[in-house]
Order: structure tokens, then sequence, then C-alpha cells
């Protein structure tokens, strides 16, 4: 031992804390690296020719904004260029031992996007309507964010809850039938947060109840009520679809004024009510589990339910509350599919989307907001698709159905960066 | 508040872990509940707390039997609990840590957390704690933790207070400290138990001391008993506190360790530029309060530390970057601190986990075939030769107790031809005979010639084994100091003050 380490000794108080030194990840930079190759492969393996024409306004705007036209394949690879500066930013940023800013991540999105979509529009007569993108883009991540919403909110209690899909599928399910008896869009909304509900007492009687592990639990239920549903459907829908299956749907409400905002009015104020109830949602969300005493609570449950136990709250109840409104939450958004998307319930129609909220809860670092924010880019990954096969994209349509889970699997894998699950998460509190 | 428990009795299956236990705990009075490891205490506490039911017996607050569905029944009847393992968020802060099951809100359902601020305030002041009600529980020191345990108990109005083994994660100051809290409290009329296994503490602080063993009141004392009266109590029967040993015979062979650091996965530097060397022949203790590095240090000798960098040198080998099974062929012998984590295969039979580490040749495996014949005799040998109470080699290694536990654990490591012995919290958990038994067993392999390696947070045993002592704080190496160095220079040295300036402190004091 060194005589200058006893002096530095000497000065040390004792609130001085442990020498960190920055752990470097190669995620974020790897992550970019595949996309930009697979970019220019893209553009370099099935090349285009012509303009592309970027519809911004529509026809109800205060003011038009022009149509901008732009040649498709120099844009595209001006685009890429960004792609690659961005990416060799991030690599020399992380070979320095320094985190990956966000907004560098999010002009690589932005560009790429806006590069792929040059491409993919090339050439083709239609306008490709960014109304539309991102209107759309909102639509789609109706089930995603709620169905990220009801995981956070179980998650954090300490249950994992793996059964959002069945939670959506259920709600959805339910509500088609419901509105469909009633002609009200409303009851089967209402309904619809009933068999969300119903979905997660099966889970809680299991996973909290019962000390079962909770991914199995979840997992089983979802495969439950994939074969539930389609039963029920098959055998009592289908021959009954006039009276049963065809249901009565939110229609849009424009906000006055707001609505007539270009690009952003249509895209946020011109929405059916479950969009605007979900705008509020997240918020309330939000406070409810940071303000609230609620919240506290299942947040204590989640991270330490024996200290929880010691001041006397009764851990059981709390987390069934939380699995419970979790699976109500879930539930609004399973009534999306039948209550706005579509006016009739079909075969496993929610296709996997409970899977893409859990993902975002994971991307969304068990946040409200984030995990919000991460459901609407899964929702525009999943309408990209509808707008290109529309534009008449080249894209092989096989193709564009993977982008959703691609997307999810590269936010969750590469982006997602340091984040710490709540500790009790998944671990069944077993008193003594 | 006065406190009476009678005749409680809890069972566990066939195991009575309390036997009809009275006591009683007068206001304004420090009680101490005295006993080894698995004595019993902490299940009469869970009693008192309602996190368990009594099978037998009553508890009475002022001669008023109590019933106790939950500790929020304990809580609202005056009983506050500073738990062992604190019962602290530890994502929150002090000040939703306190109001945490008597939350005040505001309109709206706001959490009022202006009204526990102040409450945490109050009561700081009147202790003179200096704890900050927006700091964030996991960032504190332990020592500031188990203030926040306290304070939670007294913004409930806490007349009884039960201090379960509260100094196993103190430095000697803190604890000092701990004990003017707790003399304090007494002064104001509360009521408190004093749950502990350390001697020295029962006879500083206690105003009455009742010995528990195998869960049955075995006497009362005075706390002008002495440590030896104490110890017999407790335990049974007289014991060895000392460790008998002679002057180490040093060796040329030895362990080197230079300029090593462990970085956590999160990039905490954990060992930080640690250099120090034992030589055969002598043992080294590595002291310090838990959680400074001890752990990552000893795992690091081993190999099971991912990111490390520096040099160790084994009799003039390099081992960083080898592999375990490679750092295990050179002859290290390794006690993890966990051993049920990290030792041991609980399901696994005794004579199954004392070949664990040598399933890959003979003599145990011939041609890929487990040779049982001579893996029972072995074992056989074994637990005759560490004395492991137990029915037999095929008994469940989870079925024993942490003693005999351990020693199976000591059996297997000590059992192959050593080069290095690192023994980690070598008698944690583990009862007063077995203690003297592994003891015996570690001085015996220095004897042997074999450099030794002891990690411990207890002083007590820290200066009993030790040759050397090499204090750890904060990853840190603070000084190598003689076995013989004062308690108070240790404690000093266990908070990061250098030997030199901890021992000018102590002889101003």
């Amino acid at each position: 031992m060194s005589a200058d380490h006893m002096t530095t000794q000497l000065d040390a108080p004792l609130s001085e804390t442990t020498r960190t030194v920055t752990v470097v990840s190669w995620k974020t930079a790897g992550v970019l690296l595949s996309v930009t190759v697979l970019y220019a492969l893209l553009l370099v393996a099935v090349p285009h020719s012509g303009d592309t024409r970027f519809l911004l306004s529509q026809r109800s705007d205060f003011f038009q904004i022009p149509v901008i036209v732009v040649p498709a394949v120099a844009f595209a690879w001006v685009c890429g260029a960004i792609l690659l500066a961005v990416t060799a930013a991030v690599v020399v940023l992380t070979a320095r031992g320094t985190r990956t800013p966000l907004w560098l991540v999010s002009l690589f999105v932005l560009a790429g996007l806006t590069g792929f979509l040059a491409w993919a529009g090339a050439g083709s007569p239609r306008d490709l309507s960014i109304v539309g993108l991102l209107g759309g883009a909102v639509l789609w991540s109706v089930p995603f964010v709620y169905g990220a919403l009801g995981g956070v909110i179980g998650e954090r209690a300490g249950v994992v809850n793996i059964a959002i899909e069945a939670q959506l599928l259920g709600a959805a399910f339910t509500a088609a039938v419901v509105s469909s008896i009633t002609g009200s869009a409303l009851a089967g909304l209402v309904a619809a947060v009933v068999a969300g509900a119903l979905v997660s007492l099966v889970l809680g009687l299991f996973a909290i109840t019962y000390h079962v592990n909770q991914v199995i639990v979840g997992v089983v239920l979802n495969v439950l009520v994939v074969g539930l549903t389609s039963f029920l459907y098959s055998q009592v829908l289908v021959p009954a679809a006039e009276t049963l299956n065809s249901t009565t749907r939110f229609s849009a409400i424009p906000i006055p004024i707001l609505s007539d905002i270009p690009v952003l009015g249509p895209v946020l104020f011109r929405q059916p009510a479950l969009i605007y109830l979900m705008f509020i949602a997240v918020p309330a969300v939000w406070y409810a589990l940071n303000r609230t005493k609620w919240g506290l609570r299942l947040r204590a449950v989640g991270e330490h339910p024996k200290a929880a136990d010691t001041v006397g709250i009764d851990v059981v109840r709390t987390r069934y509350n939380a699995v419970l409104v979790a699976g109500a939450v879930a539930g609004l958004g399973g009534a999306f599919y039948t209550t706005v998307q579509l006016s009739q319930f079909g075969e496993n129609m929610t296709g996997g989307a409970g899977y893409i909220a859990l993902a975002a809860v994971i991307f969304g670092k068990w946040d409200p907001i984030r995990a919000a924010f991460a459901g609407l880019l899964f929702g525009f990954a999943s309408n990209l698709q509808n707008v290109l096969s529309v534009v008449g994209s080249p894209v092989p349509s096989q193709f564009m159905l993977m982008i959703p889970y691609v997307v999810t699997l590269l936010a969750v894998a590469g982006l997602v960066g340091r984040s710490r699950p709540p500790a009790a998460s998944g671990e069944p509190y077993i008193k003594g | 508040m006065r406190l009476e428990l009678r005749g409680i009795t809890k069972r566990f299956g066939a195991l009575v872990a309390n036997d009809h236990i009275d006591l009683v705990v007068q206001p304004g009075e420090i009680h101490s509940l005295l006993g080894e490891n698995g004595a019993g205490k902490s299940t009469l506490m869970n009693v008192l707390y309602g996190l368990y039911d009594a099978d037998e017996g009553e508890i009475l607050l002022d001669d008023v039997v109590q019933e106790f569905a939950g500790p929020g029944d304990a809580m609202a009847a005056g009983i506050g609990m500073v738990h062992q393992h604190f019962m602290l968020v530890p994502v929150f802060t002090v000040a939703e840590n306190v109001m945490l099951g008597h939350e005040q809100t505001r309109g709206g359902g706001r959490l009022d957390l202006e009204a526990a601020r102040a409450q945490v305030h109050e009561i700081s002041a009147r202790f003179g704690f200096h704890v900050d009600p927006d700091a964030v529980v996991e960032d504190l020191p332990v020592g500031v933790q188990q203030r926040v345990e306290i304070i939670k108990a007294l913004s409930r109005n806490a007349d009884v207070l039960v201090f379960d083994e509260p100094t196993a994660v103190l430095t000697p100051q803190e604890t000092d400290e701990l004990m003017a809290i707790m003399r304090q409290l007494r002064d104001e009329g509360s009521a408190i138990v004093f749950i502990t296994h350390k001697l020295r503490e029962v006879r500083e602080v206690a105003d009455r001391i009742t010995v528990i063993r195998h869960g049955k009141v075995v006497g009362e004392a005075l706390p002008t008993a002495s440590d030896a009266e104490l110890a017999s109590l407790m335990v049974g029967r007289s014991v060895e506190l000392r460790v008998h040993k002679d002057a180490p015979t040093l060796h040329d062979n030895g362990l080197k360790v230079r300029d090593l650091v462990v970085t956590s996965e999160s990039g905490t530097v954990v060992v930080d530029n640690v250099t120090f060397e034992v030589r055969g022949g002598e043992v080294l203790v590595i002291a310090g309060v838990q959680g400074n590095g001890q752990t990552e240090l000893t795992e690091a000798l081993l190999g099971l530390e991912p990111d490390v960098s520096g040099s160790i040198t084994l009799d003039g080998k390099e081992l960083v970057g080898r592999s375990v099974r490679h750092i295990l062929d050179e002859g290290v012998g390794f006690v993890p601190e966990d051993r049920t984590l990290d030792g041991l295969i609980g399901e696994f039979t005794i004579a199954e986990n004392l070949m664990l580490d040598r399933s890959d040749g003979p003599p145990f495996v011939k041609g890929g075939a487990l040779q049982l014949g001579y893996r029972d005799q072995f074992a056989e040998e074994k637990v005759a030769e560490f004395d492991v109470r137990t029915q037999g080699i095929t008994t469940p290694v989870g079925r024993l107790s942490g003693g005999n536990q351990q020693k199976v654990v000591l059996a297997r490591e000590l059992s192959r031809d050593l080069r290095l012995f690192v023994a980690a919290q070598p008698t944690r958990g583990v009862d007063v005979g077995s203690i003297e038994f592994i003891h015996k067993r570690i001085v015996a392999t220095r004897d042997a010639g074999v450099p030794v390696v002891v990690v411990s947070t207890e002083l007590d045993e820290a200066v009993a084994l030790a040759d050397r002592i090499m204090v750890m704080y904060r990853g840190t190496v603070v000084g190598v100091v003689p076995a013989d160095t004062p308690r108070d220079v240790l404690g000093l040295m266990m908070a990061g003050i250098s030997p030199e300036e901890a021992k000018g402190r102590g002889e101003v004091a």
C-alpha cells in the first residue's frame, strides 16, 4: 500500500461516494449499424426511380400546405447518409464512454423512416398522406397503449401481466357481443372493461393466491382465451352474425377549432372518444401511481412486499386491486378492435398485440408515459404496412407484416438502455 | 407501556421454535433477549409483531390481552420494530417510507408529502439524526437507513420498541451511537426489547437480560454478569471464547494481489486498486462493514468476477483471466459467503455435496459413471473427520443446521491439496459449538503452511483469528495492521479513517 494512498484516505469523509466508471454498451451502436446496412442493401438491391409526393394538408385545414415532391432515390440516399453519420457519431461517443443521447436516436429513426417512405413511394401516382400515416399510427397504438398501461399497473404491483393478450382478446370479443345486442358502443366498452378484469381475476387467483409462476399462468391464459373465443366465435357468433356480431362503433368526434390545425388537427383531434380517453388515461395512470396513496401502496408491494406487510398493508388485497384495474384498463384497449376498428369480431383478431404491449412496458421502463410513447411507436410501425400497401409499395406484403415485430425486437433489445424492473415483479408473496 | 408475553408457543411442524416463553418488559427499561442463531428470538418477535400466529399463549400490553391479526394491529397497539433486514422500500424516499401504511392525503387523493417531511424533521431533531426526508433510501448508508426505521416506528407513536439484531450491519462507532439512541428512548419512557447474540453489547446497554436456548427461556441475568457466564448460559455448556494459536511460521510461498480493480456490471468500482500479500502459514483477516468490497474481492480470487484488472499471483502463477476450474486446480479452497446460495445444493445429499467440485474424473467418476462406492466411503470419512452431526450421508444438506452445513462446505474445500484457502464469513449463522470447531480447522490449515484469507465483519472473530488484519472501506484498503491493534482503532478504520489518524484519535479519547 503506497503512502499517497494513505493520505487520500485521510481526507475521505464517510459521505464520500464510491468511485464509478461508465460501463460502455455497444448494443445501441450495433443496432444502428445493422439498420444502416440493411437500409443501404435495400436501396441497392431494389432500385427505384421517380418522384415521391408527400401530402401534408387536408382540405378542411385553416391553410393549405402544398404537396411536397422529392426525387425519391436521391432523397433516400441523403437520408442514408444521415443514418451513416449518426451511426458513426454513436460509435465515436460509445468508444469515448459517453451514453448515446436520445436526440441522436430520434434523428436516426426520423431519417430512416422518411428515407424509407420516399423510396417505397417512388414513382407512385398517389400522394403519400402524412396525416393518414400519423393519424393511423395513433389509432393503431390504442390497444398497445391501453395494454401497456395495464402491464405497467400490474407489474408495478409485483404481478407480471403476461395475460395482456388474453385481456385484449377477451375484451374485444365481449365488446362485440354486447355492443351488437344493445346497439350501444358504450355498453360494449363497459362490457370490455368487465371482461378484462375477469381475465385478471383468474390471473390473480393463480398468481397471487396460489403462487403459481406468473409467466406460465399468463401464457396459459393467453392460449385459453384464444381457444375460448375461437370456439364461441365459430359456434355462436358465425351462425347469428346479424344479431351477435355486427357492432355499433364509436364515431369520430372532431373537436371544434383544434381539429382544423393542419397535420396535428386530424391526427389528434378528429378521433373517436376511446382515443380521447386514452389521452386522459396515460397522465391519469401516471398521477395515480406516483402521487396518490393507492399508487404508493401499489408500488410498495411491487418493490418490497414484506416491508409493506410490516406496516400493515394487505399485500394480497393490494395486488388483487392492482391486477383488476390493470385488466380493466387493458380491456379498454380490447374494445378498440370491435367498437372502433371493425364492426365485427374475428378469430384471434388481436394477433399478438398483447405481447407488443408487453414489450412497450419494458421499452417504457415501467413508466406509464414512456410506455405510452413506446406503444405509439409500435402503432406507427403497424400502420406503416397499411399506408405502404395503399401507396403501392414494391415491398412484399408478407415482409411488411413483420415490421411491427421487428421494430419491437430492435427497440427492446438494442435501445432500452439501463432499466430496472420493480424489485418484486414476478415474485409471489408468501407470508413468514 | 408494559409488555408481557405469557406462555408463547410456536411450532413449525415438528419443530418447536418457541416453547412456553414468558417475558416482561417494563416501560423505561432495556430488556435484552440473548440467544444463539436459531434459538427462537426472531420467531418470538414475529409473533409479537403479528407476523406469525402463536399456537399458544398471549400477549398483554398494560395487562390487557391483545389479538394481533397482522402487523397493522401490533402497530396500532403501540409496538414498533426495527428489523434486522430493514423493512424499507429501497427506491422510495425517506418521507415515503415513513408515511407508508398511514398516509395522509389532501384533495384529489394526493399524498401529503409535506406532512410526512415535517414529521421526519421533527423526530430527527429530537434525536439529532440529520436525516433528509427527500433522500432515496437505497442511496443512504446503512446506519442512516436504520435511523429511518427508528423514525418509522416513532412516527406511529410506538411505546414498545423491538430492535432485532440491530448492530449486525453497523461499524463499532455506529453501534455506540445506536446504543445512545436506545438509552435516550428508554429515558423517555419506552419499553425496549433488544435482540442480539453479541455479549459485549448486552452488557453495555441492557437493564435486564433474558437468555433463550432451543426455544426456551433458560435463565435471566444482570448486565454485571461476565462474558463467560452469559456465553455458557446461551450455549448450555462452558465455551472457549478465545482461539488458541501459536505464533505463525511464515513460508515463502503465498498469494500476491497487485492493483486489483473489480468493476460491477453497473460501473461501480467495487474493489479499488487493492494490493496485499499473504504468505504461507499466516491468516490475513479482511475486516470491514458488510458491502465494502470484501465479497467481490474474494470472488475475484476464485475467478468469479467478470470485470477484473490487475494481478493475482499464487506461488508465482497468474490467476487473473483464468477459469474457475483452472483456479480450483491450482489448489484454491473457497468457502463462499452464503453457503445456502453458493456453497451447497440444499436438495442434494451430504455425499453428493462433498463431491460437487470433483465430478470431472477419477476417483469419483470413471468412464462417465459416478463411483458411488467411493463417493459414500469418502463422505463417511469426511462426516466423521469434520464432526457433521447428521443421521447419515444420504441426508439432504438443506435439512442440516447452519453449523453442520458449514462443516460440509469446509470438509469439501479442505480435502483437496490446498495452496490457498479463502473463507468468507465462515461462521455467520453458525452455533457457538461449530464456531469453535471451524476456527480450529482454519488455524490448523494455517499451521500446515497454507496462506489463509478470512473475510469477517465481526471484529471479535477478526481479532481472534488474524495474524494481520486488512480493513476495507468502499472498495479500498484502509490499512493492514497487526492483530493486536486496539478495537477502537479498528472501528475507526472500518469507517474509512487511516490507521495513523485512528491511532491519534484513540489516544485523545
